[in-house]
C-alpha cells in the first residue's frame, strides 16, 4: 500500500473515532434528559422526597445542592485567589514554591473519597460537628482549592504582564497594582474556573457521604438561622445532596420507584452541568472579545 | 510625615501581602495535616492492633469477624481489583484519547477546537454517579445480553472508568502536541512525509513524555474513583473470576463499609489502612509524572 493511501485510511479512521467519541457524548446527555423528561415537572423538582412509596421528589436535595455550592464557594474563592496571587506575584521561585506546587499537586490528585474520609476523622469527628453541611463544604473545598489556585494563578499571571510596570511607576504598591489593575482583569478569567469548578462541586458524591451526610431532615424556610438544627440555612444539619441521593436510591433499593428517581435526578444533574459549561463558555467568549477586540 | 507612610504602607501592601502569603502557606498546611491524619488513623493497625505491614500488602485473606480480634486483613483482593479495573480503563482511553489529540491539533483544528474541546469539558463535568447510574441501567443489561451472566462485572467498571478518564488523556495529550515545535512537522513535510507519517514518526515521539503524564494522571484517576465503579462491579470480597467477574476495588469498599463501622475498633483501622494505601499510591503516581517531567525537560 501506498503511503498516500495509508494517509487517506488514518484520516478516515481518526475522523470516524472522533465522530464517534461526539456521538456517544451526544447520545449520553440526550438518554439521560429523554429518560428524566417526564420527571422534569415542579411537583419532582420541589416536592418532598418519599422514603418507601412512590411518587417523591427531590426538592430538599436540590436546595441542599445549591445551599452546599455556596457555602463551599465563600469558602474556596477567597482562599484558591489569596493563594493564587501569592504564586503568581508574591513568592519567589526557590523551595517554598516548590514545596507548594508539589501540595497543589497532591491535592488535585487525591481520590475525593480519601478527601471524605479526612472530613470524617476532622470535621465531623474531631470538631463534633457531626453530618453536617459545614463539614460537608470543607471537605470539596479542599477538593477544589487546587484546581482554583491553578486557575487564579495562571489569570493573574496573564492579566499582569504589561500593566505591572505601569502601575508600579505610577506609585501604586504592588498590593495596589494587583488589588486594582491586575484582579479586575483576571477576574473573568476566574469566574469562568469557578463556574466550572461549580459543575464539579454539583455533582460530587464520594467526599460528601462521609461529611455532609446521606440523610436530610425537613427543611423549615421560615427560620433564617446559620445553627438551629430545623432552619433550612444552618451549617450544622445533615445535608444529604442530589449526587448523593442518586447514589443512595441506588444502593439501597428502598424506592419502588428507584429508576424513575434516579432517572429523573440525573436529568436534573445533567441539566445543571450544561447550564454550568454554557455559562462558562459565554463568559470566556466575552472576556475574548473585550480583550482582541474582535467579533 | 514617617509614621503616615508606615500606616498607609500597612494599609497598601502588607494586610493584602500577609493574606496572599497566608493563603499560599494555607495549601501546605492542609496537605500535612491530611497526610498526618490518615497516617496516623491508618498505622494504627499496625501499631496498636499488631498486624504485619507486610502481610496487610501481600496477603489475600479478607475475614471480618465481628468484634474484630480474629479478623485478618489481606487487601489484595481489593488492591488487584482496583489494578484490573484502572489498567484496563486506561488500555481503552490511552488509543482513543491519543487519536483524538492528534484529531484535534493536526487533522481539523476547528472541529478540534469548536466541538471535541467542549465535548470533553462536557465529559469531565458529568458528575461520577451520573456514569454509574447509566452503567448500571444501560450497559449492565448490554454486557449481560451480549456475554451472559449477570451483567455487573470488572468489564462494566473497566467500559465506565475508560470514558471517564478520556478526557483527561486527551487533554493533556493534546497540550503536549501543541509544544512541539512548527519547524519539526514543516521540516517533516519538506523532507516529503505525509500527514500519517509525521504523526507516527515526529508527532507521537515528540509528545511521548506529555502523553505518558496524561496516562499516569488517567490511571491516579481511575484508582481514585469510587462510586461510579461502586455501583457497576458487584463489590463481592472475591478475586474476580475473568474480567466478566464481579469484585470489589479499594475505594468501592470504604464506600460500601466506612458507615456502618465503629471508630477505633480493629476492624475500622484496617479501612482507614486501606485509605492510607490510597494516599500512597497517589503519592506514587505524582512522583512517577515528576519523573517523566523531568527527562522531557532534559530533552
Amino acid at each position: 500500500m501506498s503511503s498516500k493511501s495509508k494517509d487517506k485510511i488514518a484520516t478516515i479512521v481518526l475522523y470516524i473515532l472522533s465522530l464517534l467519541v461526539v456521538f456517544l457524548l451526544v447520545s449520553f446527555i440526550g438518554y439521560i434528559l429523554y429518560k428524566g423528561s417526564s420527571s422534569l415537572n415542579f411537583k419532582f423538582i420541589f416536592g418532598n422526597p418519599k422514603s418507601s412509596e412512590a411518587g417523591g421528589g427531590i426538592g430538599p436535595m436540590f436546595f441542599n445542592s445549591f445551599y452546599l455550592l455556596i457555602v463551599t464557594l465563600i469558602l474556596t474563592v477567597p482562599l484558591g485567589v489569596g493563594a493564587g496571587i501569592y504564586l503568581a506575584e508574591y513568592a519567589k521561585e526557590g523551595k517554598v514554591m516548590n514545596i507548594i506546587r508539589l501540595c497543589i499537586d497532591t491535592m488535585s490528585s487525591l481520590p475525593s473519597i480519601v478527601v471524605g474520609l479526612f472530613g470524617l476523622l476532622v470535621f465531623v469527628q474531631l470538631s463534633k460537628w457531626g453530618y453536617s453541611l459545614i463539614a460537608g463544604a470543607l471537605a470539596i473545598t479542599i477538593l477544589n482549592l487546587s484546581s482554583l489556585t491553578r486557575v487564579s494563578e495562571n489569570a493573574i499571571r496573564a492579566a499582569s504582564s504589561g500593566v505591572k510596570e505601569a502601575s508600579v511607576g505610577l506609585g501604586a504598591t504592588q498590593w495596589q497594582t494587583i488589588w486594582k489593575v491586575i484582579l479586575p482583569t483576571a477576574m473573568p478569567q476566574i469566574l469562568t474556573g469557578v463556574i466550572l469548578s461549580s459543575g464539579r462541586i454539583f455533582g460530587e458524591a464520594a467526599a460528601l457521604i462521609f461529611t455532609a451526610g446521606s440523610s436530610t431532615s425537613i427543611l423549615h424556610f421560615n427560620e433564617l438561622s446559620l445553627i438551629g438544627k430545623h432552619s433550612a440555612f444552618s451549617l450544622f444539619r445533615p445535608t444529604e445532596t442530589l449526587a448523593v441521593y442518586i447514589w443512595k436510591v441506588n444502593s439501597e433499593g428502598m424506592l419502588p420507584d428507584a429508576t424513575k428517581v434516579a432517572n429523573g435526578a440525573s436529568a436534573v444533574l445533567i441539566l445543571m452541568v450544561l447550564i454550568f459549561n454554557f455559562s462558562a463558555r459565554i463568559i470566556g467568549r466575552r472576556i475574548h472579545r473585550s480583550f482582541t477586540g474582535s467579533k | 510625615m514617617n509614621k503616615r507612610s508606615l500606616a498607609s504602607r500597612i494599609k497598601n501592601e502588607y494586610i493584602g501581602k500577609a493574606y496572599a502569603t497566608i493563603c499560599g502557606l494555607f495549601i501546605i498546611f492542609l496537605t500535612l495535616s491530611i497526610i498526618f491524619f490518615i497516617a496516623s488513623k491508618g498505622l494504627s493497625t499496625f501499631i496498636k492492633d499488631g498486624h504485619s505491614i507486610y502481610s496487610f500488602i501481600f496477603s489475600g485473606t479478607w475475614k471480618i469477624d465481628d468484634m474484630g480480634v480474629n479478623s485478618k486483613f489481606g487487601p489484595l483482593i481489593f488492591i488487584t481489583g482496583s489494578t484490573i479495573i484502572a489498567i484496563g480503563a486506561v488500555i481503552i482511553s490511552t488509543p482513543l484519547g491519543i487519536a483524538l489529540a492528534i484529531f484535534m491539533n493536526m487533522i481539523s483544528p476547528k472541529l478540534g477546537e469548536k466541538i471535541l474541546q467542549p465535548s470533553m469539558e462536557l465529559f469531565v463535568g458529568i458528575p461520577s454517579v451520573v456514569y454509574g447510574w447509566i452503567g448500571i441501567s444501560v450497559l449492565v443489561p448490554v454486557i449481560k445480553s451480549l456475554f451472559g451472566g449477570i451483567g455487573i462485572s470488572a468489564l462494566a467498571g473497566i467500559i465506565v472508568l475508560s470514558v471517564m478518564i478520556l478526557p483527561t488523556i486527551t487533554s493533556i495529550a493534546s497540550d503536549a502536541i501543541k509544544t512541539i515545535p512548527k519547524d519539526y512537522i514543516e521540516a517533516s513535510y519538506g523532507l516529503g512525509a505525509t500527514r500519517w507519517q509525521t504523526i507516527i514518526r515526529v508527532i507521537i515521539p515528540a509528545a511521548k513524555s506529555g502523553i505518558s503524564t496524561g496516562v499516569v494522571l488517567g490511571l491516579a484517576r481511575a484508582f481514585g474513583e469510587s462510586l461510579a465503579v461502586q455501583m457497576v462491579i458487584g463489590n463481592s470480597i472475591s478475586f474476580p473470576k475473568g474480567i466478566l467477574g464481579t469484585t470489589s476495588t479499594l475505594t468501592s469498599y470504604l464506600t460500601m463499609n466506612m458507615g456502618d463501622s465503629v471508630f477505633g475498633t480493629p476492624n475500622n483501622d484496617a479501612l482507614w489502612s486501606m485509605a492510607l494505601l490510597l494516599l500512597v499510591i497517589s503519592f506514587i503516581f505524582i512522583l512517577i509524572i515528576r519523573v517523566i517531567g523531568k527527562r522531557g525537560e532534559v530533552k
